[in-house]
């Protein structure tokens, strides 16, 4: 079949802003993957053409880059199944991090943050004798966090990393969480302080799901996320607004049925923090102005009782 | 037609103009709805960070009030469909989970079997109501005017809870609406960000410089307005929209954001008033003059 690659290209050599979109078309059998059909154009057509990959069999994780805005393993991503009817595709550089050339992007700000967390065990002593045995069952939760192969595909589509380069990200925070969750580990609590962090921390993520979705190796970063500030909450580290703001959630729901998005927006800024109280004056007002202040007394779903016996169970089974 | 309705809390708190406005196109549509009054909150993801199962048994308990009446679910907001979807797809993948929450819900007399479909206006329109049928009734064709799509993360993300494997088109259905109102969807390579509402309370500069980099760049685009099924992306890119274009590019709000229903109004021919474009933050009425 024929394909069509539009790629973004970079040569630094010449001058910082000397990027440009070429177009290729080649022919290739249907079932190839995009890896395939890059090598393809580097061998045959244009040898220019920088590109990383390795085992071709997405287990080293060097070959992410962009097909059509979102970030791939482009040896594990068949053209047909991106482009069946031979639609253009879109090639672009990893996002998120510094180009080096063409589809070539630095990993090094990537292991910068995966650095920041530790990344091995600290058991406060050796084991007597031998190793550290621990159970199938406590390793289990592990096994999602394990696969990760450092391919930076989270990290490339990351919207918090986008405007903010001080988030820690979703690659180093699930790397993280394979070490606040080993038992062999000792320091659970000074991580979990850490990465609760008001500045790039856990509460820092959007929970957009981007990282979710692109990760080839199902580990769910914006999940591991999760686990860490439910964690985090559970250690008694709640002097963040991230806590305020999910505390408050919960209260106004088990209370009311409803979110009360008055109180969700005064408890989440901390009811004596004076300075970002005065901050929400101005929409506020606007609000009332124009009829969009949410109600004062919130809106209770009918037989809200129900909810507050469910929640009320919850917490008694735990 | 018809469907258990289950507008959200911000339809019925910070955005009654996308409840005014939905209720307007389904009376014209006669597609008929009759609201879960008894259904909790979804959760947003807020609640699951702190408390997982109260947001999933909450859900799932929806999904059985629903159930009972044998009507598949209508949302009016991005992060309720999803968070509703996710749930639904957790119950559906692990049995051991939902014989635990039917466990919780049994009291009450609800027991979910996970038969239950949760869509969006969005989606109902365009799979089951027909976008031919729906072209019928707008009068006042938009064309001249150029949107700017903002799906919201939880419309798309993550694919497989929300159905995409078998209806992967659901990724363009916003732009066919706007096409079928007569008015130009732009390529808008932020549709499938995130607005930034999560983490207003938490960290606003992140959130203000989403709402700036979107609604700036889609100015730059040439959109008149942006258009989005999520209620949520509008209260921040519509109410924060001032302070983000202030602080990140030194310019002033600029950029109306319709809510879906809006959209479609206008192109019905519905009174503006009813449909409370008048209470947007940023000003529509360039925009309306347009028309």
């Amino acid at each position: 079949m024929e394909v069509k690659l539009k790629v973004k290209r970079f040569d630094p050599e010449k001058s910082k802003d000397n990027i440009w979109y070429q177009d290729y078309n080649i022919d290739i059998h249907p079932s190839s993957t995009i890896l395939d059909a890059l090598i393809n154009v580097r061998e045959e057509v244009d040898g220019t053409l920088g590109l990383r990959c390795a085992c071709r069999a997405s287990i080293c994780g060097s070959c992410g880059m962009k097909v059509n805005g979102q970030a791939k393993l482009v040896c594990k991503t068949r053209v047909e199944e991106i482009a069946p009817k031979g639609e253009i595709l879109l090639i672009e550089p990893m996002g998120n991090h510094t180009i080096i050339r063409d589809l070539i992007v630095d990993i090094s700000t990537f292991f910068a943050k995966i650095e920041q967390i530790t990344p091995y065990l600290q058991p406060d002593s050796e084991p007597e004798t031998g190793e550290f045995i621990v159970s199938n069952e406590s390793m289990d939760k592990l096994l999602t966090e394990m696969n990760c192969i450092m391919c930076g595909l989270c990290v490339s589509d990351c919207t918090v990393l986008e405007v903010d380069k001080t988030f820690i990200g979703p690659a180093a925070l699930a790397k993280a969480s394979r070490f606040v969750y080993d038992p062999r580990d000792d320091q659970t609590n000074q991580r979990l302080n850490y990465l609760n962090d008001e500045q790039g921390g856990i509460w820092d993520c959007t929970r957009c799901m981007q990282c979710v979705e692109v990760c080839p190796k199902g580990v769910s970063p914006m999940d591991r996320i999760m686990d860490l500030r439910e964690s985090a909450i559970e250690i008694g580290a709640k002097k963040t607004h991230g806590y305020h703001h999910t505390n408050s959630f919960e209260k106004s729901v088990t209370a009311n049925g409803r979110l009360d998005e008055t109180r969700l927006a005064i408890e989440s800024a901390g009811i004596f923090n004076i300075s970002r109280l005065i901050d929400l004056i101005p929409v506020g007002l606007k609000a009332l102005i124009r009829g969009k202040l949410p109600p004062l007394f919130p809106h209770k779903a009918e037989d809200n009782k129900k909810i507050q016996e469910l929640a009320k169970k919850i917490k008694e089974d735990k | 037609m018809k469907f258990a309705f289950y507008p959200g809390c911000v339809a019925r708190g910070g955005t009654p103009e996308l409840l005014s406005s939905s209720l307007a196109v389904l009376e014209k549509l006669e597609i008929e709805v009759e609201e879960l009054t008894k259904a909790g909150c979804t959760g947003a993801g807020v609640l699951q960070e702190k408390n997982p199962l109260l947001g999933d048994t909450i859900n799932v308990r929806t999904l059985a009030m629903a159930e009972e009446k044998k009507l598949p679910i209508m949302t009016l907001c991005s992060t309720c469909q999803g968070v509703l979807s996710q749930a639904n797809h957790k119950v559906k993948k692990d049995k051991d989970y939902l014989k635990k929450i039917n466990e919780l819900l049994k009291e009450e007399g609800y027991e979910y079997k996970g038969t239950t479909d949760v869509k969006h206006l969005l989606w109902i329109l365009v799979e089951d109501y027909g976008l031919d049928k729906l072209k019928d009734h707008f009068i006042k064709k938009l064309s001249g005017l150029s949107f700017a799509p903002f799906y919201g993360c939880y419309m798309v993300r993550p694919s497989e809870a929300l159905g995409f494997d078998e209806k992967p088109e659901r990724q363009m259905y916003l732009e066919k609406i706007i096409e079928s109102v007569g008015a130009t969807a732009i390529e808008f390579p932020g549709k499938f960000s995130c607005c930034g509402f999560p983490v207003l309370f938490i960290n606003q500069t992140n959130s203000l410089k989403m709402v700036s980099n979107h609604t700036g760049s889609a100015k730059d685009l040439g959109a008149d307005a942006m258009v989005t099924p999520c209620p949520l992306c509008h209260l921040n890119l519509d109410g924060y929209q001032g302070k983000a274009r202030k602080n990140n590019r030194g310019d002033k709000a600029d950029l109306p954001i319709i809510h879906m229903p809006q959209m479609m109004a206008l192109a019905m021919g519905i009174e503006t008033k009813e449909i409370g474009l008048a209470r947007h933050i940023v000003s529509t009425e360039e925009f309306v003059n347009k028309i």
